[in-house]
């Protein structure tokens, strides 16, 4: 740009015309991708230059005999199933993970939703995350806040979420919940050590949801919710060892499937879930389909702790 | 408001210049017209400020409690987990698309008659950015944590796509809003020195980046102007593009189309257009600029506002049928919904009262004035908002799951936050026509000079009184 003879009244240009011409086109398009450039890795550097990227406590990933990574599942046997109607109580599923996790009032991150059936009456669906193997909440997680890990679960780092709540708005199975206000802490929770596999206490605008209870499993126990089924029919187990469990019984995860025509919730989404349903509505455990109803849900620790903020769903 | 500025009578949509009156007059008219919103202040104005700064006061009240309550004082619940602030969100940085539009297509296509009314679009464009932007943050649940998004940023989100195309936006408009205003700072600092409190002229010294009007500065900013226009058209096209993949990036039947982003980006410009169309009659009518902002200047801007509302409507069209026509799940509640109950009335408005009404009204001969071109525009403006916020509403009330529909009813909190956003953005101009100058007078005053030398197709001699270079 730069003119010899910049200091003699010259006529002024018309802005109007397009005088860029070729040549200073492309320098300003050259330019203009040069800058862009860096853009994709600027984050990375400002990581390398504050440090720490990890996701505070999670253990490692828990390994079959065979030395590779286990790979989480859970088998809903909607046969037995009766939304506890037959114990009277809500259901039992939801009240263990409550308990469990001191999840705030109105989360159920397993929540028992009741389905119509073709011909009139119900089914109950135990519904905990699906633990996508293409997840769409960690698609679009601006901070990587939610993220999978290596034994296929999803979890959610509750000191990264920064409350955008686009991760609510990307699941389409609705099992995703917002700390809409400071939910109470038990005192047996105030010494718990947070992390994403266990995330208590619950922390304020942040999204929360169904962990898969990794951090159990690891200590050789079941999840609140396969522990709590007063039917046992909440399967959970390993795909690459091939095995899963309700407590009572131990299956062969392959030959259960498929043997009883599994299947996904919006398989046609392309979410790959990594929980699966065998189709029914109680009927080995004696539930009439036309019986509907269950008893609604309760929150019984978070009504022993003074001033607990609630709201509605 | 009709205090503001001073008495002086003008012609009535004056237009081009009588062939009798000497430029020289004319030119000084222009310049005076330019300065009185700088050097005239009135109690009105004042009162005006302090009026905004009552309600955002308001606003930041409101908002302080829900920093203190957290989000719980909003009417959002898991369910319906946006409301009011992504709408408004979405809104606002619709109407930047004011600037975008009348400046650079209008440049491009170089339509002489945009000169008067590019400054106001750019400054709309501007101010409208910052106070959109404003809302993300507003509706975050951990506003303590936003840096995240730069520390922690993935580019697979959408949330990001939206920072960098928002803040490169930002950046481009400013640049395009600074770049052809320079001349004009100089005319500021030379004419208004000893006139006006020395911090303006300070200012005007520092942003004027000693401009002398020399030929070499002139084609320098020629350049910088093309380059600058032509960039920010496909900014401003990717920017309100992924501001719809943030609802068609996720599995929401409602927002689940192909045609989300062009559709956004049609709806922000019919808005920007109706937004600036408003602001100019507002500043037209206080500062009196009735001469330059002319009745053709609001006809031309309905004519455009028409046609974007043709394209609305096809929109519309081409959306709803296609997945009607198939109702494949979800579709029937949303359609039901939408048309017949929960958002019937705000749709149906919208259809009508921002779609077909302010299209017949511009068409219509008898209403295609002044009034009327306003009338469509506050139409529109409201139409586009109610839009967004059944965009947003009725894609988060489908059920995904056997439950019964939830509800969504803005809280005291979130109507007061956003009733300081629209605040904010009416002093943000307030405060502006008071610093830069409202008009730019150096591409009206060229405008006018071609008019009058038409036939020779002569340029605009250096040196004339507008320089201040030779001027002084």
């Amino acid at each position: 740009m730069v003119d010899d003879q910049r200091d003699v009244p010259a006529p002024r240009p018309r802005l109007d015309g397009l005088q860029i011409g070729r040549r200073g086109f492309l320098r300003v398009i050259a330019l203009g991708a040069l800058g862009f450039a860096p853009l994709p890795i600027l984050p990375s550097l400002i990581r390398a230059a504050l440090g720490g990227s990890v996701v505070r406590s999670m253990g490692d990933a828990a390994r079959a005999p065979s030395g590779r990574i286990r790979q989480w599942t859970m088998i809903i046997d909607l046969r037995h199933c009766d939304g506890c109607q037959s114990v009277g109580k809500p259901p039992q599923c939801t009240a263990a993970c409550i308990q469990g996790h001191f999840a705030p009032e109105p989360m159920e991150w397993i929540e028992v939703f009741e389905g119509d059936l073709p011909g009139g009456g119900t089914q109950f669906i135990p519904t905990p995350c699906q633990q996508c193997q293409n997840p769409p909440c960690v698609n679009v997680c601006p901070v990587a806040a939610t993220f999978s890990t290596p034994e296929g679960t999803v979890l959610i780092d509750q000191d990264r979420c920064i409350g955008c709540r686009i991760c609510m708005a990307a699941c389409p199975y609705d099992r995703r919940f917002f700390n809409w206000g400071k939910a109470p802490v038990p005192p047996e929770a105030q010494l718990a050590r947070y992390s994403a596999e266990h995330q208590v206490p619950a922390k304020r605008g942040t999204v929360m949801k169904c962990d898969f209870c990794p951090d159990m499993i690891r200590s050789g126990t079941l999840p609140y919710c396969v522990q709590g089924c007063p039917k046992h029919a909440i399967y959970y187990g390993d795909l690459e060892e091939d095995v899963a469990t309700n407590g009572e019984e131990v299956v062969a995860a392959s030959r259960f499937l498929s043997g009883n025509q599994a299947y996904r919730l919006k398989e046609n989404l392309g979410t790959k879930p990594r929980v699966y349903y065998v189709a029914g509505h109680g009927e080995a455990v004696g539930r009439d389909a036309f019986a509907k109803g269950r008893m609604p849900t309760k929150w019984p620790w978070a009504e022993t702790v003074n001033g607990a903020k609630t709201w509605k769903r | 408001m009709e205090a503001l500025g001073n008495q002086r009578s003008r012609r009535e949509g004056g237009g081009p210049l009588a062939a009798a009156e000497p430029r020289a007059s004319w030119l000084s008219r222009l310049e005076h017209a330019a300065f009185a919103p700088v050097t005239e202040t009135s109690r009105w104005y004042y009162l005006w400020v302090a009026f905004l700064l009552l309600v955002i006061a308001w606003g930041v009240y409101a908002y302080s409690h829900q920093l203190r309550e957290g989000l719980i004082v909003t009417g959002m619940r898991d369910r319906i987990s946006w409301g009011l602030y992504i709408t408004t969100f979405v809104f606002f940085i619709g109407i930047s698309h004011a600037g975008t539009l009348i400046s650079a297509i209008l440049r491009v296509s170089q339509a002489r008659w945009r000169t008067p009314i590019t400054r106001m679009a750019e400054f709309i464009t501007v101010v409208a950015l910052v106070s959109g932007a404003i809302f993300v943050i507003i509706d975050l649940g951990r506003p303590d944590r936003v840096l995240n998004v730069i520390r922690y940023g993935r580019w697979q989100s959408p949330i990001i796509w939206d920072v960098l195309a928002i803040t490169t936006y930002l950046t481009a408009s400013i640049a395009y809003l600074f770049l052809p205003m320079i001349p004009d700072l100089a005319l500021f600092r030379d004419r208004l020195a000893g006139r006006v409190a020395p911090w303006r002229i300070w200012l005007y010294d520092l942003l004027s980046v000693r401009w002398r009007g020399t030929g070499a500065q002139w084609r320098s900013m020629g350049t910088a102007i093309t380059t600058a226009m032509i960039l920010i058209i496909p900014i401003a096209v990717s920017v309100h593009t992924v501001v719809s993949w943030i609802f068609a990036m996720t599995l929401r039947e409602p927002w689940n189309s192909t045609i989300f982003g062009a559709f956004f980006v049609a709806g922000a410009i019919f808005s920007g257009i109706a937004t600036l169309i408003i602001v100019m009659a507002v500043l037209r009518k206080v500062y009196h600029l009735e001469e330059y902002i002319t009745e053709k200047h609001f006809v031309y801007l309905g004519y455009m506002l028409a046609a974007f509302a043709l394209i609305m409507i096809y929109g519309n069209v081409s959306e709803y049928v296609t997945t009607g026509y198939k109702l494949e799940e979800g579709a029937e509640f949303h359609f039901r919904q939408l048309f017949l109950e929960q958002f019937a009335g705000f749709y149906w408005f919208y259809f009508i009262g921002g779609l077909v009404v302010p299209g017949l009204l511009v068409l219509f001969p008898r209403t295609r004035n002044i009034w009327g071109v306003v009338a469509a525009a506050l139409l529109v403006d409201v139409a586009m908002w109610v839009e967004r916020y059944f965009i947003v509403v009725s894609g988060f009330r489908v059920p995904l799951m056997p439950y019964e529909p939830s509800s969504y009813a803005p809280t005291w909190v979130e109507l007061s936050i956003m009733v300081a956003g629209f605040a904010l953005f009416a002093l943000l101009i307030t405060l502006f026509v008071k610093v830069f100058p409202i008009i730019a007078v150096w591409e009206v005053a060229e405008d006018q000079e071609s008019i009058e030398t038409a036939p020779a197709r002569r340029p605009l001699a250096p040196g004339a009184t507008l320089d201040p270079a030779e001027g002084g």
